[in-house]
């Protein structure tokens, strides 16, 4: 199964999670885990999800998603969990 | 499951300090289209890079897009030309129709460089091998993406001084032929010793006889991540200082190892090698240099430079060689001076000299790299400074190499623009004293009395 790491990063304000989570539930893309803080009025999060019942390409969730970002002034980056996997664990 | 903290760190490495696959280089065996018909080796060349290179542009950007970090450079490295166009090439210009089918092959694949058009001739030339040596001016400058290496020693052969006479002369030639560009065709010219059949790094790559059809290797990169790494513990002992050089080393190449596996399983051509090196490139905060002042140098050339580099060279192998299955390549830290900005300021400053650059060659790859000397250098000079070079690799046994830039028309105080990744570089004082007699001796160096191991 193929994970992935969304990750939300810019200034907070009310929504971003609604924009992010309302395109994920369209593209049937199932969120397993969550976690966010907010350093210095900075909003980071990021969200594990799985893709598997997604029918767009990954490239494609990945373009659609930085697209939300700009709309709200966010940057949002989708990359494949193995990177992150690869480099922090043994 | 990965935690913020990671992701955050790794995203960071990314976007703040550089992190990037330096180069997917796709080594590819031409001995099979061998043939005595110069027309027809032509065609099989062209035909076997375009088949087997047609999908490597398409799937790094592949990668980059899924995984998220940058692959800078997608490059071919081929069987060293002069073993292939042996029975078909009957002169220098037979060889140089070779190296515009290499630069026709490369275009249509869409990669930035094409290494191969090379000759191994550490105890002695054939009629081929000179040939393409004395084509290799022409061949570079007739071409964009052609990169251009010979072998000129080795551990066990010795030193071929005859080869690196010669060497003195044709770098003078590519300087002159291109004098317009600042003798930019210097940079795609290096002599090596003991070269690596599995360097994904330009201008040396080429796919050695001993690799199998096609084989995948991965050159990552990341001097501005072990930067900031080693910034965080300023101050700190060196035990400390090792740790974290060796767990930020582990990290980068982790990266390769899976942009190298993902490439391998996409294309259906086996991984070689990951070559865990720090190369460096003009942007600010991914120098070399800048890790040797961050450990505690008022500038790379200072007293404690060689000391600092061998240790950092160490720790990145240490670090890098648990991170994946197969390492191989250069592996080691770059210290090119006209691709790292640091550097180029330590030669402003006075800091940093060839003498300086020369010692640090025996502790690190590669060699003396991207140095702009005086364009009226003689070349008995050049190959004085080659064979120095030739030496500590053969005596060390490791691979040394050297990429020098005879500036053509300009002295010392001038500087050249390469442009781009290359950068620009001051030209550096050369040693004026003569060693004509010594490099007009022929024959060669015996290899050294620790290569008879057998």
């Amino acid at each position: 199964m193929q994970k992935s790491v969304i990750t939300v990063v810019g200034k907070d304000t009310v929504g971003i999670m609604a924009k992010v989570c309302t395109y994920l539930a369209n593209n049937r893309i199932n969120i397993e885990d969550i976690s966010q803080t907010i350093v210095q009025g900075y909003f980071n999060m990021m969200m594990v999800v799985d893709m598997d019942k997604c029918d767009k390409p990954f490239t494609d969730v990945a373009d659609e998603l930085a697209q939300i970002g700009e709309e709200i002034g966010v940057i949002i980056r989708c990359q494949r969990e193995e990177i992150f996997d690869q480099m922090h664990r043994l | 499951m990965v935690n913020l903290r990671e992701v955050r760190e790794t995203n960071k490495m990314i976007q703040q300090q550089n992190l990037d696959v330096r180069t997917i280089t796709l080594g590819i065996n031409l001995l099979g289209c061998v043939t005595d018909d110069l027309n027809k080796l032509n065609r099989n060349v062209y035909d076997k890079i375009t088949t087997t290179a047609k999908d490597l542009v398409e799937c790094g950007k592949k990668i980059e897009a899924e995984f998220g970090i940058p692959i800078v450079n997608k490059r071919i490295a081929v069987t060293p030309i002069a073993l292939v166009g042996g029975s078909a090439c009957k002169s220098s210009e037979d060889f140089v129709t070779l190296a515009k089918t290499m630069d026709d092959a490369a275009k249509e694949v869409g990669v930035n460089l094409i290494g191969g058009y090379s000759a191994l001739v550490s105890k002695g030339m054939t009629k081929a091998d000179e040939l393409l040596i004395k084509s290799i001016p022409v061949a570079l400058h007739e071409t964009d993406r052609v990169c251009s290496s010979v072998n000129l020693a080795s551990t066990k052969t010795g030193i071929n001084m005859d080869a690196v006479r010669l060497m003195g002369e044709i770098i003078l030639q590519v300087a002159e032929i291109s004098k317009e560009q600042d003798s930019a065709d210097c940079m795609k010219l290096v002599v090596f010793c003991n070269a690596p059949d599995d360097n994904p790094f330009m201008a040396g790559a080429f796919h050695g006889v001993t690799e199998a059809d096609a084989i995948i290797n991965v050159g990552v990169s990341g001097p501005g991540v072990v930067k900031e790494a080693v910034a965080k513990v300023r101050g700190e002992d060196f035990e400390v200082l090792c740790e974290t050089i060796k767990k930020t080393a582990f990290k980068v190449t982790r990266v390769g190892q899976l942009v190298a596996q993902e490439a391998s399983k996409m294309l259906n051509i086996p991984f070689g090698i990951v070559d865990l090196s720090l190369a460096p490139t003009p942007a600010v905060g991914d120098s070399v240099a800048d890790i040797l002042c961050e450990i505690g140098l008022e500038y790379a050339g200072a007293p404690g430079t060689t000391a600092a580099l061998a240790m950092l060279n160490d720790q990145v192998k240490k670090g890098g060689v648990m991170a994946s299955s197969y390492v191989g390549g250069l592996s080691g830290a770059f210290i090119p001076v006209s691709e790292d900005q640091g550097m180029i300021h330590a030669v402003e400053a006075g800091a940093m000299t060839l003498e300086k650059l020369e010692a640090m060659t025996c502790v690190c790859s590669v060699g003396l790299d991207m140095i702009a000397i005086p364009g009226d250098t003689k070349a008995t000079t050049i190959s004085g400074i080659i064979a120095d070079e030739m030496a500590i690799g053969m005596v060390n046994q490791k691979t040394t190499a050297a990429r020098l830039i005879p500036a053509y028309g300009k002295k010392v105080g001038d500087s050249v623009e390469f442009g781009g990744l290359f950068g620009y570089a001051p030209v550096m004082p050369v040693n004026p004293y003569s060693c004509d007699d010594f490099i007009n001796r022929t024959g060669r160096i015996p290899a050294p009395i620790h290569s008879f191991k057998n």
